[in-house]
């Protein structure tokens, strides 16, 4: 029962992450209808302008945590979207009307080009960083086994939390998160009455990149270690997270991350953790052939 | 159409002040590329020893990554002026050189097999050449194998390289397990990659094209985890080594032959030279490779090969034909697979030694970068795109390093620029009447 409850904290903890990386697919793929392939790398670029962020605040001499986290956040977030902005402009924006496939590869080639970039300019080794918030809570002791809740475990949940709150509201009652609903639906009919598509679908992807870098923040404080590929795994289980929950559907996307998170925690921790990537690849074998709408999403429609 | 007329107004009415917008627009990239590299490239991460991190910065390399932006933008907005059109004149996709290529295809392809054939015996030719030469190969095969999947049946799949492993890996456990020579084992390479083919395609080919690309992607992961981790069959990150060498129909390339065996230099009465073993291998992929294109030529003007061209172009015109595109589909995958199933045989039997290093999906994006870059469908162009990609490392250290880089960079400006690759044959095989074919894969 012990082990049961660590398992689901560190899944929960796990799959917010992944919930908030998924978001970027789903709100990318509901509105322009593409995989972003590169959206994993973006998470991995917000990984290492966090550690990058971090050691500067320790060479400026900011040692008060709280500080540094607000500044590393809001530094992390602004970079971060820089390159989501700058992907979609490079490698999609003139791609629009293009056969089916061009966005998928263009997108590929950005991940490729992405990643290398990173390997080039900050090395091919691991980075380590020293972990920043320690301790915890003991909730439930029995039979020898402490189930413990981290302050940085909850953090992570509650940062999460607070996340989605913000994003639902601007999604719901925003003229921008109207304008996006818009465009999502018909975005023709949306341009015809006066939205700059373009510049929403900017939005959209500035605001994915903002919440992959939150994501790759949180990793790099929870597991403590960063390197150039983190990007392709969490990108992809982030993926099927987004496709788990339905794509397109904001909700859905959360639930799918922690659905995920849960998976792989439970199957490491009462299987093996040699095959826990295996078991995600399963499951989004497994939902895109029995059930391609995924747990909250709408049927598509193929028109011709 | 719109574009065309707006033009039009846009050139007639132009503001004299021609040269302000330029700058603001080209001073613009440069900002964001500035900002871009900042904490990426202005601020360098280094091991200083236990575990901890220092910064190095390099701010010099942020100032001329934003100058050659500027630059570049700069160029990138005045050449459409210069040349006396707009942007619209991008819309051009298949390039003159590539109209000259397709019509110069026989002549071409004749003069590139005589090259191939001659290419060990040429003066200039040495071992390290010939070596490069049977790399190139092995890509050019998988690239056509791939280029079935992707560019015929228009089918993205990312987890080629599964089947490349699937077939190393048949032909390792055959060899070390039931002692079968490379001849022996290799159509069993290529039947098993195939039954995995259909394995995997069976329950996903129904699934639109960017799903099923996610899900060959999982599918190439998943090999490749089991392969690392099954370590009783598959030896795991330590792999299978001692995989056999080909032979000469039966005649081994060896300096001392066991006793009742003739060596392949024994039987010509030539001097014993390892440089034969390596001149062989090149003509045994010279050979899988040619044989593969000669038979993608072929199957493009069955109904088979006419099926995935149709139901690349538009599947639902093709369902309503009759035609079932799972079956069609699969077949593509399966002969698709087959091919990469063969390559890695012949991968196994000349490295000798194969683990699941060798199978990751960079190698998939490598192989989907060359059918990509060379125009998909085009058989011509996935040969350039070996060369050019197995060479680049060739020309020095910094291109080795780079050279993902710039594949990753060209396949993001192939797609924006000239979505048919560089020398697109998009074109559907077969024209009714010789009348012009509408634009084919819009």
């Amino acid at each position: 029962m012990a082990y049961f409850l660590q398992q689901l904290i560190n899944g929960l903890t796990l799959g917010s992450i992944y919930g908030l990386i998924a978001i970027g697919y789903t709100m990318v793929y509901g509105i322009i209808g593409m995989i972003n392939f590169a959206h994993g790398e973006i998470y991995m670029i917000g990984a290492f302008i966090s550690i990058i962020a971090f050691l500067v605040l320790g060479l400026a001499g900011v040692t008060y945590v709280p500080l540094a986290l607000a500044i590393v956040l809001l530094t992390t977030m602004v970079f971060t979207s820089i390159y989501g902005w700058t992907v979609e402009r490079v490698a999609y924006r003139s791609l629009r009307g293009s056969f089916r496939l061009a966005p998928l590869i263009s997108a590929i080639g950005m991940s490729v080009f992405l990643q290398n970039y990173v390997q080039i300019f900050q090395g091919a080794r691991v980075k380590p960083m020293p972990p920043l918030v320690q301790g915890g809570f003991t909730i439930l002791e029995s039979g020898g086994f402490a189930v413990r809740l981290s302050y940085l475990q909850l953090f992570i949940i509650l940062l999460t939390l607070l996340l989605m709150a913000g994003f639902t509201t601007l999604i719901a009652s925003t003229p921008l998160g109207r304008a996006q609903r818009a465009c999502e639906q018909d975005m023709r009919m949306a341009s015809l009455l006066g939205i700059d598509v373009d510049r929403v679908i900017s939005l959209t992807f500035v605001m994915g990149a903002a919440l992959a870098a939150v994501a790759g923040l949180m990793v790099t404080l929870y597991y403590g270690v960063v390197d150039f590929f983190i990007g392709f795994l969490a990108g992809v289980k982030a993926f099927t997270a987004a496709v788990l929950g339905g794509i397109g559907s904001l909700p859905g996307a959360m639930l799918g991350g922690i659905l995920i998170g849960l998976i792989e925690a439970f199957w490491s921790g009462y299987f093996s953790v040699e095959y826990k990537d295996v078991s995600v690849f399963v499951v989004l074998i497994l939902v895109l052939v029995f059930r391609p709408t995924g747990l909250l999403g709408r049927p598509d429609v193929e028109k011709v | 159409m719109t574009a065309a007329t707006g033009l039009a107004v846009d050139q007639a009415a132009r503001p004299p002040d021609l040269w302000t917008p330029l700058f603001k627009d080209a001073l613009l990239a440069a900002l964001v590329a500035a900002l871009l590299a900042l904490p990426l490239v202005g601020l360098q991460t280094y091991d200083i020893g236990g575990g901890a991190l220092g910064i190095r910065t390099h701010f010099d390399w942020v100032a001329m990554g934003a100058a050659a932006v500027f630059a570049g933008r700069l160029m990138l907005r005045l050449y459409p002026r210069l040349r006396g059109y707009g942007t619209i004149g991008r819309r051009n996709e298949t390039g003159r050189i590539a109209v000259w290529a397709n019509r110069q295809i026989v002549p071409i392809t004749v003069a590139g097999i005589a090259f191939a054939i001659a290419l060990p015996f040429l003066p200039f030719s040495s071992r390290y050449l010939i070596d490069l030469g049977t790399t190139v190969l092995i890509y050019v095969m998988l690239g056509w194998g791939l280029n079935v999947v992707v560019g015929l049946a228009g089918l993205l799949d990312l987890g080629y390289v599964a089947f490349y492993a699937v077939g190393a890996y048949t032909f390792g456990l055959l060899a070390r397990d039931l002692d079968f020579t490379f001849w022996e084992a290799l159509p069993f390479s290529g039947l098993v990659a195939a039954s995995f083919g259909i394995l995997l395609g069976f329950p996903v080919l129904r699934l639109r094209g960017d799903y099923l690309a996610i899900v060959t992607l999982g599918f190439g992961e998943i090999i490749r985890i089991v392969l690392l981790n099954w370590a009783p069959v598959t030896g795991g990150p330590n792999g299978i080594g001692g995989i056999p060498r080909p032979s000469f129909f039966g005649l081994p390339f060896t300096r001392t032959a066991p006793e009742g065996v003739t060596t392949f230099h024994q039987f010509f009465g030539l001097e014993f030279s390892p440089d034969h073993r390596v001149i062989f291998l090149y003509f045994v992929i010279l050979g899988m490779a040619l044989i593969t294109n000669l038979f993608t030529l072929r199957i493009r003007r069955l109904p088979l090969g006419r099926a995935w061209e149709a139901l690349r172009e538009d599947e639902v015109a093709c369902r309503a034909l009759g035609i079932n595109p799972t079956n069609v589909k699969l077949s593509a995958f399966a002969i698709g697979a087959m091919f990469g199933g063969l390559a890695g045989c012949f991968f196994a039997t000349r490295q000798g030694f194969i683990s699941p290093e060798s199978f990751t999906f960079i190698e998939s994006a490598t192989i989907l970068a060359i059918v990509v870059l060379g125009g998909m469908g085009s058989q011509l162009g996935v040969v350039l795109a070996a060369i050019l990609l197995v060479s680049l490392p060739e020309f020095g250290r910094a291109f080795a390093e780079f050279r993902m880089l710039i594949f990753g960079a060209a396949m993001v400006a192939v797609m924006v620029w000239r979505p048919r690759g560089l020398i697109s044959h998009r074109e559907p095989t077969l024209r009714l009447g010789g009348r012009p074919a509408g634009n084919a894969g819009r």
